[in-house]
């Protein structure tokens, strides 16, 4: 069915626009002060400004690698992050620790760990998965580089990042 | 003698016209910018020098960069000859604008013509003829289609915009525009009629049909440069660009820059028949006759005070172009013809017979 759009009758007055466009003056006007005085907030000026000190503690940036309070790698390359990571970002080569090492006890570990930053989504699976609490998701997001293979992270990259966490799992504790 | 007078047209013309105009020009494109970033709570260009400030510098460049692409289906004397077309005739009105009093005992406008409105009316009415041959010689539908609308909406406003000043001339029985200015700098803006002669109950009765003058000629003058609310030349939602569909590069601001320069010589033009050219109001720094010495620091705050005029209107033009949506093409048609027409029309008699009573 079809609807008849009533048109409003303008007064006389209204027909003039003169009113509409000191209406309408008005509004802008006032939107243009408003923000000359600096009451309306806008845009963060993004480079210079920077959201680093208000990122929430779940945030989700680039994954990176953790070494535990005895400078152990904490990866002891189950590959399960490599299994469940969505777009296959993360390739990692394991390799036996050698019996005369200090570790020797955890058998394995990471001989290359490489995370292709093009196709991380950052959806933090990897970090869910992890039962030795090995790889967190940090709050870098400015992951930019000039070729693709400065884009994949390796393992020294990695830690870099990652840094030291300390406590959560003690189970390769040189007590146990 | 005679290189004298050509030396002093020539410096004025390279000041004026090159020197404040046209950078002025490339300075109204970034307050535009950043005019309505701010009415629309944005931040608007920033980046390239303090506060923006040299966005038009980068703009130029990249302009003049890109590469200058002559489709094979124009015409393409008439499609090289359009962009100057639009562009010349907004500088070469520059000519008669008064922009200062005096400066070294030298008149500050560049052709002291006894004809300023006139001349600038047949002047600025050719700019026409570039958007029409834009959008012929482009060969395709949209540069057509904009460009007939844009000849006949500027064809329609002429007539508007030449009636409308009829009764400022007639008031002040005058056609040099210095004159006209220096008669409101004695005795009262046109519409601001608050000192020397002004100031009585004929200044006020005067400035009845002098303000009904003010805004057919405000808007005609909106409609002649094609800005919004009346940019249905180039009004883009339904023309692509209007008439520079085709035209890249230079030959494409030159179109953008004769647009900016014509309302900024329509700004200038309002100012000087308006608002007292370069005159402060209440007839402060105002010298006794045209020929009377000015000192050199009153001819500077001249110059000062018509481009704070100038730029002022200029930032009202841009501030109504962000409160305003377009009209539609017949309501446009039927402004100009039925409405402008006539009120223009009757306030040219309602100022005849104001006058006839007040004698």
């Amino acid at each position: 069915m079809a609807i008849v759009v009533k048109r409003p009758k303008l007064k006389w007055y209204e027909q003039l626009y003169l009113p509409a466009l000191a209406k309408g003056l008005r509004v802008t006007m006032g939107h243009f002060f408003k923000l000359l005085s600096g009451k309306t907030k806008v845009t963060m000026q993004y480079p210079e400004e920077k959201w680093d000190a208000n990122l929430p503690d779940y945030y989700r940036g680039a994954p990176a690698l953790v070494t535990d309070e005895q400078q152990r790698e904490r990866c002891v390359a189950c590959q399960l992050c490599e299994f469940i990571c969505p777009p296959r970002a993360i390739t990692i080569k394991p390799e036996e620790i050698p019996s005369e090492d200090k570790w020797a006890k955890v058998e394995k570990r990471p001989k290359t760990f490489d995370i292709n930053m093009i196709r991380c989504i950052y959806c933090g699976l990897c970090e869910e998965v992890c039962p030795e609490q090995a790889i967190y998701l940090r709050k870098d997001y400015a992951i930019t580089g000039t070729s693709r293979e400065e884009m994949i992270h390796d393992k020294q990259k990695l830690y870099e990042i990652g840094g030291v966490r300390e406590g959560l799992v003690n189970k390769w504790n040189e007590l146990k | 003698m005679d290189w004298y007078i050509i030396l002093a047209a020539t410096i004025k013309i390279v000041v004026f016209v090159f020197l404040v105009t046209l950078p002025l020009v490339a300075m109204s494109v970034w307050a535009e910018r950043r005019v309505s970033a701010a009415i629309q709570d944005r931040v608007g260009p920033n980046r390239v020098g303090p506060a923006g400030l040299l966005q038009p510098v980068a703009d130029g460049i990249k302009f003049l960069l890109k590469e200058d692409f002559t489709p094979n289906h124009v015409r393409k004397s008439f499609y090289w000859l359009a962009p100057a077309l639009t562009m010349i005739p907004s500088l070469l009105t520059c000519a008669v604008i008064p922009f200062g009093s005096q400066l070294f005992g030298e008149k500050m406008v560049i052709a002291d013509l006894d004809v300023g409105p006139l001349f600038v009316f047949a002047v600025a009415s050719l700019t026409v003829y570039g958007i029409v041959l834009a959008g012929w010689a482009s060969n395709s539908k949209y540069p057509f289609l904009g460009s007939v609308r844009s000849t006949s909406q500027m064809i329609s406003y002429e007539i508007s915009l030449g009636l409308s000043i009829v009764p400022l001339l007639m008031i002040y029985g005058e056609l040099n525009l210095g004159r006209i200015v220096m008669e409101q700098a004695q005795n009262g803006w046109a519409l601001l009629p608050l000192w020397g002669e002004g100031l009585s109950f004929r200044g006020w009765l005067l400035a009845i049909p002098l303000f009904i003058s003010f805004i057919v000629f405000t808007t005609s003058m909106f409609a002649e440069t094609n800005r919004l609310p009346f940019d249905l030349p180039e009004c883009e939602t339904e023309l692509v660009a209007g008439y520079h569909t085709e035209y890249s590069s230079m030959k494409f601001a030159l179109f953008f820059l004769g647009e900016y320069a014509a309302m900024i010589i329509g700004s200038g033009l309002a100012v000087t028949l308006f608002f007292g050219g370069w005159s402060l109001p209440f007839g402060w720094l105002t010298p006794e006759s045209l020929d009377a010495e000015v000192p050199f620091w009153h001819g500077l705050i001249h110059i000062g005070v018509f481009f704070a005029k100038v730029i002022l209107f200029i930032i009202f033009f841009i501030a109504v172009r962000w409160t305003l949506p377009r009209f539609r093409y017949d309501q446009l048609m039927k402004l100009g013809w039925v409405v402008f027409f006539e009120l223009a029309l009757a306030n040219v008699i309602l100022t005849a017979l104001l006058l006839m009573w007040l004698k």
